[in-house]
């Protein structure tokens, strides 16, 4: 019988060892048994010592963390993805599974039964050696990354989650090793350096290292006319070089660095000088290896090639996040950097669609809504967005927009793939809707704040917030000066606004106890965003509005400018832009505990501190309500 | 309507068929997790219940979110009638090479893998309504199993807001699209099958996120 999804599920396998050893038959064979499997985030697929499955099992899309539990300390052994296999080892030696195989994300595993394998395993003689030598090579250390059959070495950042294993981690060395004759003349080895892109060559003699050349030889030593620019490298090289063996730590790496004073190692068969040379290590290779500092991040997001790519190194975002709210770093530069990343990300991804699809007809601007606009976006939420772009003669709008939208829906799948959620109520650019010519904007927003019902309100107080990400920022200046015209003495929008801030009251109960949800999926937890983040993120835009303030968005800074503005107030406003930032801190800290968004609060987890905290904040927004109330006029409408 | 199977006596069914009535009788699976889906696909000639027919079935059995490729099912069906228009579609032409079976055999089969288990397809009306009338053609009943359809579990999937209209009708393709299902092998049965069973179990953990959500939960779906 034909069988159309095994021989898509043959088709995936055959690209990974050691499924691209066997035949097309064997291949197909297996394909008809497998079994695909559908995980959700932080599912367990197995668990430390249960006994093993009837099958093992392949990454076919997401990512698979194992971990390993010892004395009371869990241990992440590595992360499978795409095509790695995992959960073979046991089968094949009839033991329990010495560690736990948990889902990182939304992941599609292969299970494939081990009574179809292993006889054809067995029969092919590669497969054995190939198996045999995976399991082998990690007698030292039997949970190191070789067990999950890793055969390509990804030159990418390692995930620094634990400093201890990072340390001892082996180093990254570059294989591609550039290197010249000792006897070459220094101008071509220059030659060579600039041809290549390198900072460094190898002086290589039958083989073995001699010595290295880098950039800083040529300036201290060429460019300062102490050696002529025609004599051999040899004259200019350090050597002898600095050998040490394949398995070098990064931790001795560093050291040995530090030590002697160099900027690059060579890695040697055998790490000595006398053996062939197999790769070099610059201390620039190094801090890339570690990549939990934002600047290296920031490079490998505009070096990206891959959406996957920017998904892995999004990850990486998370991990920064977390060591940052751990160490307790002040918000505000959390935010300002976490920001930074993300809007480098987007605009990555623009640049890319749009080297897919063809430059923009006219001018345009992506503009972010929302928390990403407020620049409060800390975790991954809804991706909100909206293009604007320049006017055009009508019989060519619909052209126009059409490539926006084109643009716009490649850019919104991408950024979902990464770790963006598609929000719920389609408030994205690839919606027709969204995707607007600058006087569409204008009569869009003309239309909001004359008609003003609530889903109008709501509307507005989504747009409002808008941060460009990318393109033309005459666009999004042009529309702030309208929403600022068609709102001033429009008394009647201000009050719809002011009422719309206000329908949240305090969180607090008549007997100072926390409201909760009174049903649906998150009944006895706390909503953060409804109850507490909204209200003072309202209140902020709105007399923000009213001033008539634009490009701060950022509902902290709306309050630090408003202390400006109206000194009277000014203790109130500045413990407005306090609470903000620690209302923001909270739900990022608890976010990150979850691994969700952070906006619904187990009471019951808090500590009495944390309660105490929160109580502070709300005490501060019932004043702020009680400001708008009355400064709005307000008590007729409530 | 006229019911068709009252000329024949009910004796006179034959064994398969009361094979697979049987079934009906036990208990069904009180929890998603035990519950067998079926998730269906056909292709067609054309769009009209009396005149077209049915060239492929492509399903695959899901439980407990667990597609097991060894019970696939991917048949081709012989059919007298051509329509030229479709096969730009689905691909299928008059004399495919694959092993194509007649009607009859085929549903005969098709009953025998599905027994009672829970029919899931898109736009599912139109797939077991062409089901139907081949059992009609062989003087059968009408299936009996429970059936889900993915475009209106989709459509409950969606927030309630006066921003989105609640009427719209999801096509295959926006689904997968919404939820980066690729679409490899679109258009033929197999294939959409497999789509379809993908955007199933993530519609259904979308509904199902306090973990207490029942088969009979998502049949009252409307």
């Amino acid at each position: 019988m034909k069988n159309t999804i095994a021989e898509r599920v043959a088709d995936f396998l055959k690209r990974y060892p050691p499924f691209n050893l066997l035949n097309k038959e064997q291949l197909l064979e297996i394909s008809r048994q497998v079994r695909i499997i559908y995980l959700e985030k932080d599912n367990v697929v197995y668990k430390q010592e249960d006994t093993g499955h009837d099958q093992f099992y392949v990454v076919h899309k997401g990512a698979v963390e194992l971990k390993r539990e010892e004395k009371e300390k869990v241990k992440t052994v590595d992360h499978c993805d795409e095509g790695d296999i995992f959960g073979l080892r046991p089968l094949f030696a009839n033991e329990n599974y010495a560690i736990t195989a948990i889902t990182e994300e939304e992941s599609i595993v292969y299970g494939i039964p081990i009574d179809i394998f292993k006889p054809i395993a067995t029969q092919n003689l590669n497969i054995g050696n190939y198996l045999l030598e995976s399991f082998a090579s990690n007698t030292k250390n039997p949970f190191s990354k070789e067990y999950t059959n890793k055969l390509y070495s990804d030159d990418e950042i390692l995930l620094k989650n634990d400093p201890e294993i990072f340390d001892l981690q082996p180093v990254k060395y570059v294989k591609k090793v550039i290197s010249a004759k000792p006897s070459s003349p220094i101008k071509d080895v220059a030659q060579l350096m600039f041809d290549k892109k390198v900072s460094s060559v190898v002086i290589k003699e039958n083989g073995s290292p001699l010595g290295i050349v880098t950039d800083k030889d040529f300036r201290n030593l060429v460019a300062t006319g102490i050696v002529p620019i025609e004599n051999e490298v040899s004259r200019i090289m350090s050597s002898p070089v600095l050998c040490y063996p394949k398995h070098t730590t990064i931790a001795q790496a560093q050291i040995s660095m530090m030590k002697h004073n160099v900027s690059h190692l060579c890695i040697t068969k055998d790490g000595t000088a006398n053996s062939k040379v197999v790769g070099i290590v610059s201390d620039h290779d190094i801090v890339l290896m570690q990549g939990n500092n934002p600047s290296v991040l920031m490079k490998a997001i505009q070096k990206a090639s891959s959406t996957k790519k920017l998904k892995n190194i999004h990850k990486k975002i998370r991990v920064l996040l977390k060591g940052y709210i751990a160490q307790n770093i002040p918000l505000t530069h959390i935010t300002k950097i976490i920001f930074e990343l993300n809007d480098a990300t987007i605009k990555r991804v623009i640049d890319r669609a749009i080297s897919k699809i063809g430059e923009p007809p006219v001018k345009f601007a992506w503009i972010s809504l929302g928390s990403q606009g407020r620049k409060e976006q800390l975790l991954h939420t809804d991706q909100d967005n909206a293009i604007i772009f320049e006017d055009v003669p009508e019989y060519k709008l619909e052209e126009v927009r059409a490539y926006f939208l084109l643009l716009a829906t490649k850019v919104n799948k991408r950024l979902n793939i990464i770790g963006y959620e598609y929000c719920n109520a389609e408030m994205m650019a690839r919606n027709p809707k969204w995707t607007l010519s600058i006087s569409e904007w204008k009569d869009q927003f003309t239309r909001w704040t004359t008609t003003a019902g609530d889903d109008e309100i709501l509307l507005c107080s989504i747009f409002f917030d808008y941060d460009i990400s990318y393109g033309d920022s005459s666009l999004t200046t042009s529309l702030a000066d309208h929403i600022f015209d068609i709102t001033r003495d429009n008394q009647r929008f201000l009050s719809m606004l002011g009422v719309s801030a206000l329908r949240n009251p305090s969180p607090m109960g008549f007997f100072r106890q926390l409201l909760v949800e009174k049903d649906g999926e998150y009944k006895d937890f706390f909503d953060l965003k409804k109850r507490a983040l909204m209200p003072i993120t309202d209140a902020g835009r709105l007399l923000i509005l009213q001033h008539r303030v634009k490009n701060i968005n950022n509902t902290a800074e709306r309050f630090e400018k408003l202390a400006q503005l109206e000194p009277e107030n000014k203790d109130l406003y500045l413990s407005c832009s306090y609470v903000a930032k620690s209302l923001l801190k909270f739900r990022t800290k608890h976010g990150l505990m979850h691994h969700d968004s952070g906006r619904y609060i187990e009471l019951a987890a808090l500590t009495k501190e944390e309660k105490m905290k929160l109580k502070r904040c709300f005490k501060i927004i019932t004043q702020i309500q009680e400001l708008i109330k009355f400064r709005f006029n307000l008590s007729h409408f409530l | 309507m006229i019911n068709w199977f009252t000329k024949r006596n009910r004796e006179e069914l034959p064994d398969y068929w009361r094979t697979y009535e049987a079934l009906f009788k036990e208990k069904p699976p009180q929890t998603l997790k035990e519950t067998r889906f079926v998730v269906l696909d056909t292709e067609t000639t054309g769009f009209d219940f009396k005149e077209d027919r049915v060239l492929c079935i492509g399903a695959v059995s899901l439980i407990n979110n667990t597609i097991d490729l060894s019970e696939s099912f991917e048949l081709y069906i012989k059919q007298d009638r051509f329509n030229p228009q479709t096969v730009a579609i689905h691909g299928i032409i008059k004399n495919e090479k694959v092993n194509m079976l007649d009607e009859d055999e085929a549903l005969k089969r098709f009953l025998k893998y599905i027994e009672n288990s829970v029919l899931v397809a898109h736009h599912a009306g139109f797939d077991i309504g062409m089901l139907n009338q081949i059992l009609k053609r062989m003087a059968l009943p009408k299936l009996k199993n429970k059936v889900l359809d993915t475009m209106i579990l989709y459509r409950a999937t969606r927030i309630t807001s006066n921003l989105i209209d609640q009427e719209k009708n999801y096509s295959l393709d926006e689904i997968a699209e919404n939820y980066n299902i690729e679409l490899q092998d679109r258009h033929t049965a197999a294939g959409d099958a497999y789509i379809t069973a993908m955007a199933f179990i993530r519609i259904v953990a979308k509904l199902n996120k306090n973990g207490k959500l029942t088969p009979k939960d998502l049949f009252r779906i409307k």
